[in-house]
């Protein structure tokens, strides 16, 4: 297995205190598009960060064990743990447009992984650039580069946002409500994206989203989070189709469907 | 209607030619500076003196070009070294927050609760005068406020989503902090300059005023106001000179940042 979480138990000693993910544990496979799916505050991107180990150190509290690639997640030190960010695990949020530094060329935003996790020479760094740029389907990458995140629009910021995830060729990708700031139409193109890359480079997938039918389109497996458990887990169809736990029937009662009207 | 942007026109117009005046300054003088002539003495403007003579005969345009370029001069070290010191301060509190945000914050508000003008003339008498030790009594001085608005700006823009996605490309701390998240505060951080460039040529020509700054025989703006004071009335352009020459440098300087800030 890829990525292994066992037991993993969130706890947070600042004034509000208390546990926010309480005993969670499944494991990915390379190359595998898994889901997380659940309402707000059911612990998916807390579940995602603790993976990263991005919460704050002073503040929250991990528990359980979480293994990546061999390497013990928990006890790793800062400096082992920033080998791995960027080169074997990459991140896109929820929101591409503020997720760019507004003062930085996107080119050296997406090339910034491979100088700091290669030995390649400029000329080099540059043609994986471009080439990163082709692959997302930007248009003229030669100007792309220099523009800055404001002359793009949402949809162009989550490519690049992508490409500078994956420049680095890392083994999982995870990816914490990707399209939910964009339209819908630029949701499918960004989902086609993310399924082809999977294809292309194996790059296992960790999609977090409380939008079931996205999840649906996009992974083979899913987990149904609730108030920080796990209520379901197993292959995608199985639990659209049939879905044991009560939590999850009434999640999928609640996808609005064409037969009934809104308007 | 586009509203024109006077204090910007004027700043530029006032500024320019206080650089142009104080440049020639560094490099020539109508008189030496420090020429005495007993003739001379107290004379009014004329064609020869057009800002006419002190109370040793020498020249005060001559000196009070001279003076400027030595405060300037000082202002700018001291601003610069306020500035470089209080960055890095500023950048590691509040990149870190947490004790050592607490510790060096206190220590801070422990440098600001002396009153300036004590706390130079302390550092200046262990010192002694002189123009480096101006610079650097004026530089600690300038250090808590610049720590401050650097602080504030760091622990506001590192919890923006682009420095959680750089902490999540594996970017170094050092990095974050220089290259990702200062280039998003240098725009406060100019507006604090530029007040502080005018709050360091009112600081030095008040430790000159009280013989503590620049000495003789270098001539300075503020002792010269000093001096001057005795012969307020036989002799008022030697007063005028001094000060409006502080008024120049500070005026073209606060409109020229207000200016500056109104641009969108």
């Amino acid at each position: 297995m890829m990525l292994e979480v066992k037991d993993l138990v969130i706890r947070f000693h600042d004034r509000i205190g208390g546990e926010a993910v309480h005993g969670v544990s499944f494991s990915m496979a390379a190359g595998e598009r898994l889901g997380i799916v659940g309402e707000s505050g059911a612990g998916k991107t807390l579940t995602a960060l603790a993976i990263t180990r991005l919460l704050r150190e002073d503040n929250a509290e991990l528990l359980g064990s979480i293994r990546f690639m061999g390497h013990d997640m928990l006890n790793t030190s800062g400096k082992e743990m920033r080998k791995i960010r960027g080169k074997e695990i990459g991140f896109i949020f929820q929101d591409p447009v503020a997720s760019l530094n507004p003062l930085m060329p996107v080119g050296p935003q997406i090339e910034e992984p491979l100088l700091l996790h290669t030995d390649l020479s400029k000329a080099e760094r540059e043609e994986r650039v471009l080439q990163a740029i082709r692959d997302v389907d930007l248009p003229e990458p030669e100007v792309t580069i220099r523009k800055y995140p404001h002359q793009l629009s949402g949809g162009q910021c989550q490519r690049v946002m992508i490409a500078s995830a994956l420049i680095c060729h890392p083994s999982l990708l995870i990816a914490d409500e990707p399209t939910t700031a964009l339209d819908v139409t630029v949701q499918t193109q960004i989902l086609k994206l993310l399924k082809r890359k999977n294809e292309e480079e194996n790059v296992g997938i960790l999609y977090i989203s409380h939008d079931l039918s996205l999840v649906r389109r996009l992974c083979t497996r899913v987990i149904v989070m609730y108030n920080g458990n796990i209520v379901e887990t197993g292959d995608v169809e199985q639990i659209f189709t049939h879905p044991k736990e009560e939590y999850t029937q009434r999640l999928i009662a609640a996808i609005p469907t064409r037969s009934k009207r809104y308007v | 209607m586009k509203k024109r942007n006077y204090n910007l026109i004027f700043g530029i117009i006032i500024t320019t030619f206080v650089v142009i005046l104080l440049t020639i300054g560094i490099f020539w003088t109508p008189y030496d500076p420090d020429m005495m002539n007993v003739k001379l003495r107290l004379t009014g403007p004329s064609p020869e003196h057009i800002l006419g003579c002190d109370n040793f005969g020498r020249d005060i345009f001559s000196r009070v070009l001279k003076g400027g370029v030595s405060t300037l001069w000082i202002s700018v070290f001291t601003v610069l070294f306020g500035l470089v010191c209080g960055v890095i301060v500023g950048a590691f509190t509040g990149y870190y927050g947490g004790v050592l945000d607490e510790v060096v914050m206190r220590l801070n508000d422990v440098l600001n609760s002396f009153p300036s003008i004590l706390f130079s003339l302390v550092i200046v008498s262990l010192l002694g005068p002189g123009k480096k030790n101006v610079v650097i009594a004026l530089g600690l001085l300038f250090i808590p406020s610049f720590a401050r608005i650097t602080r504030s700006e760091f622990s506001r823009i590192k919890n923006m989503d682009y420095v959680k996605c750089a902490k999540l490309e594996g970017v170094p701390p050092l990095r974050i902090m220089f290259v990702h998240i200062l280039p998003n505060a240098v725009n406060t951080l100019l507006s604090t300059t530029a007040i502080g460039f005018n709050n360091a040529v009112l600081a030095e020509a008040s430790l000159s005023f009280l013989g503590i700054g620049v000495q003789p025989p270098d001539p300075s703006l503020g002792r010269m106001l000093a001096e001057s004071q005795t012969y307020l009335f036989s002799a008022p352009w030697y007063t005028l000179s001094a000060g409006g020459m502080i008024i120049l440098l500070v005026l073209g300087f606060g409109l020229l940042s207000d200016g500056l800030g109104d641009i969108e």
